[in-house]
């Protein structure tokens, strides 16, 4: 499925993440899956979280440049090959892959990925 | 009316005769009684008397604003404290104030300069000056006092602040003179405004104002505000304080008082002398003043010196407005940058907005430019290789304008320090 995904803009600065979460946990939003990409002096922040428009309301009002934007989640048995299917599928669609994170627990995986259509991505996955 | 005529109006070569004769006095002095001058022209091989006329100048060694800083507080007297009669010293926003002395004919030649000042500003001895410059170490109120009480002006010691208290007497004592900072006098403006009096009912006329660098703009504001005409006084501590430089009628450039302050411009990379006209830094040398003569000071203020007479009959040179501080210019690997060419790229491009840091250093050898730039929220990507864009399209028009390899920073919003007054937009970590 489509879901939104909430990107934070992160100063590489001791503190900022921990006034992020902070942040979030004053404004009682749980936050259920989390990445963060990084370069040497900034990263982005990225995470699905309870309540999206509450939360980025509460960070920008911190003064933290955010911004939401549609991910694809989808669930799969947690055996060997099962992502490399979805990628190959994906791959050999012409779809393009930005970045993708997951967990995997009690034999389900679930992986959130950014792609270039992922309308067409899911159709492809059959997940729709 | 002039002042001084015999001093202001005198020829030219009359006056390079003066300083000529000035300044060999003045190196003499300098070179048997401050160590700090006599090293410095040990070092270049000088002796006073290879100073001979104004000509030689260029032979001096500079001083700078560091050079008062490391001779702190008393390094560059060149008389024995018993001849001291004041001292003044700077806010010293940047670490230690710098101190700067007076003995009994300094104070003279101060309270001289400024009553010509005033009397290039039509100020007489009919006047009532309001002056509004802070009294205490800042060299504003005592200097504007004692020149306006030499002239045979009635002196209002109100010095700054307390805007009710200086509107009741501007219609109480009805001031006739103004003098203050130009940003006090558009505030002073606005209160009378505010206050519902009519500027035309006041008797005030004309208005000092210096202290700090005022655009034409903000000149033409305090006029039509207040209702009188606005003179510029130029002057700084080191030096002696205002009064060193004053607007005529004319209001084209400020006429010096060279026969006491002998102007150069200079390239500020090059250190090089310019020629008459030509903007550059504004140096100046005392040649009267005995407490804590200064050879060459870079007064670090952009200018350009005209000799030509002027129609208010004075043949001392003017200088013209300050339009900015040659401080502000960074060299970078042998380049000039000015934190506003930068400032205009940003302003082109819609993804940075203008509030930037230039942060210089050197690594091994080599000085390197990074500019913090805040994001406009509006293009934040969760994208790596999209904010990676954003960089690279502003390091790459920032290096067309710049013509040096730069970083870019990207920052969070509003981490940049935002300045009611000026901002600072640049730190030199160097060390040279």
């Amino acid at each position: 499925m489509v879901i939104k995904q909430l990107s934070v803009f992160l100063q590489n600065e001791q503190g900022r993440l921990e006034e992020v979460t902070g942040i979030l946990y004053k404004n009682g939003i749980n936050i259920s899956a989390l990445s963060i990409a990084e370069t040497e002096e900034y990263g982005i922040l990225r995470m699905i979280v309870s309540d999206i428009d509450k939360a980025s309301a509460a960070l920008r009002n911190e003064d933290f440049s955010v911004k939401i934007s549609d991910v694809i989640c989808i669930e799969t048995p947690d055996i060997p090959g099962e992502l490399h299917k979805y990628i190959q599928i994906l791959s050999r669609a012409g779809i393009n892959l930005s970045y993708m994170y997951g967990y995997s627990d009690a034999g389900t995986a679930r992986l959130i990925m950014k792609v270039s259509d992922p309308e067409k991505a899911l159709e492809l996955l059959k997940l729709k | 009316m002039i002042w001084n005529e015999s001093m202001e109006c005198m020829s030219r070569d009359q006056m390079h005769d003066l300083q000529s004769r000035r300044l060999r006095n003045m190196v003499e002095r300098v070179y048997h009684n401050v160590e700090f001058y006599r090293k410095k022209m040990q070092a270049l091989g000088l002796e006073p008397g290879d100073i001979k006329t104004i000509e030689d100048l260029v032979k001096l060694p500079f001083t700078t604003k560091q050079d008062l800083r490391d001779n702190y507080p008393f390094g560059l007297f060149a008389v024995p404290k018993s001849e001291i009669v004041r001292f003044h010293a700077s806010s010293g926003t940047t670490g230690k104030p710098t101190v700067v002395a007076y003995s009994r004919k300094d104070i003279n030649i101060f309270a001289e300069v400024v009553t010509r000042a005033l009397c290039c500003s039509g100020v007489t001895r009919n006047d009532i000056v309001q002056v509004a410059f802070g009294y205490g170490l800042f060299t504003g109120g005592l200097g504007l006092h004692y020149g306006a009480e030499k002239l045979g002006a009635a002196v209002v010691p109100i010095s700054g602040g307390n805007t009710a208290k200086q509107i009741t007497l501007l219609q109480d004592f009805g001031s006739t003179v103004l003098v203050c900072t130009p940003s006090y006098a558009a505030y002073l403006a606005e209160s009378i405004a505010e206050a519902g009096i009519d500027p035309q009912e006041l008797p005030l006329r004309v208005g000092v104002f210096g202290a700090e660098p005022w655009s034409y703009e903000m000149k033409k504001k305090i006029e039509d505000g207040l209702k009188i005409k606005a003179y510029d006084i130029y002057g700084l501590s080191e030096i002696i304080g205002p009064g060193v430089s004053n607007n005529c009628d004319c209001q084209d450039g400020l006429h010096i008082a060279e026969d006491h302050f002998v102007p150069e411009i200079i390239d500020p990379i090059t250190l090089n002398q310019l020629d008459p006209g030509v903007t550059g830094e504004l140096v100046f040398t005392t040649i009267t003043k005995e407490a804590m003569p200064l050879l060459r000071y870079r007064t670090r203020d952009l200018s350009s010196l005209d000799y030509s007479p002027c129609e208010c009959g004075r043949t001392n040179v003017r200088m013209a407005k300050i339009f900015g501080r040659s401080d502000d210019m960074l060299i970078i690997r042998g380049v000039n940058v000015f934190p506003s060419q930068v400032e205009s790229v940003l302003l082109e491009i819609p993804e940075a907005k203008p509030h930037y840091m230039l942060i210089v250093d050197r690594k091994g050898t080599m000085d390197t430019l990074e500019i913090q730039v805040e994001i406009d929220e509006k293009f934040f990507s969760d994208e790596m290789s999209q904010l990676n864009n954003i960089r690279n399209k502003i390091k790459d028009k920032v290096e067309s304008v710049l013509g040096i390899s730069v970083i870019i920073s990207l920052v969070e919003h509003k981490t940049i320090k935002r300045s009611e007054g000026k901002a600072q937009r640049v730190i030199d970590r160097r060390k040279i």
